[in-house]
């Protein structure tokens, strides 16, 4: 089960990097790179680190990659998705929703039957590695902190437009 | 039980295509992306081994990576949208400017 489970990830992973490296449009390669981040969340969370699978799709999947798309749309280089691929566009989303659902389902059964689910206990709890964070690494995650003030200053004064003080 | 080397093939394999995409392609924000994806070959390999020594430290990594990643992404976008403001192409032969 979980080696189908990661032969299935894997596979996702390295398809979607490729489709990253074969689309012409920056957008497309975003949008694969999305796909890949959150199956790589998957096998994260195969490794016994459910904390970090979801601050990966969270934040990766999430959060950094909308900031590409949203870098991307500033960009203008024409059409951003072709019309033509109508058809390929609503069988994917069918297909989607489908397997959104019954992942839904899945998990709604495993509650309601009363599993325990995996990752409350064990290597990569969040109470172990919060407690890991604000204890051995204190003064990292300090420091840490300071780079995203300096990052965000930076990129404001990078982005606002000369000769306009 | 899967065997941990095969992740450990999936981050060296993850790594070289990042490599590979970071060099064929001629658009900055794609070469962007393919960082990212080395990053995350790095992440996979740091959470195989923190799996294989019973250590929480690595996965303690994997985050302060995600974490360092997101701040790079906003300063490299920032940079990608003055080039093309500057050149209007993000094409990476056009940033030349500091060429001797």
């Amino acid at each position: 089960m979980a080696a189908a489970l990661f032969l299935v990830l894997a596979t996702i992973v390295i398809g979607s990097v490729l489709g990253m490296i074969l689309s012409r449009n920056p957008a497309i390669s975003a949008l694969w790179l999305v796909l890949a981040f959150a199956a790589l969340g998957g096998l994260f969370g195969l490794l016994d680190a459910p904390f970090i699978a979801a601050v990966q799709i969270i934040i990766y999947a999430g959060a950094i990659m909308v900031l590409f798309i949203f870098v991307i749309m500033m960009i203008p280089r024409g059409e951003a998705f072709p019309p033509d691929k109508r058809k390929i566009t609503l069988f994917l989303s069918i297909l989607l929703a489908a397997v959104l659902a019954a992942e839904m389902f899945v998990s709604l059964w495993a509650v309601l039957r009363g599993d325990k689910t995996a990752g409350l206990s064990g290597l990569g709890s969040t109470s172990g590695i919060g407690r890991m964070l604000f204890r051995d690494f204190l003064y990292p995650f300090e420091i840490t902190s300071l780079l995203i003030i300096a990052a965000l200053v930076g990129s404001i004064v990078l982005s606002k437009k000369r000769g306009k003080e | 039980m899967i065997p941990l080397s095969w992740f450990l093939a999936l981050s060296a394999i993850l790594f070289v295509l990042g490599l590979a995409a970071f060099f064929v392609k001629r658009d900055l924000i794609t070469m962007f992306l393919a960082v990212e994806v080395m990053l995350n070959a790095a992440n996979l390999a740091f959470l195989t081994f923190a799996k294989k020594h019973g250590l929480l430290a690595g996965q303690v990594i994997v985050f302060f990576i995600i974490t360092v990643a997101a701040a790079e992404a906003a300063i490299g976008l920032a940079i990608i949208l003055l080039v093309f403001r500057q050149r209007k192409s993000i094409k990476a032969e056009g940033a030349d400017l500091m060429k001797g």
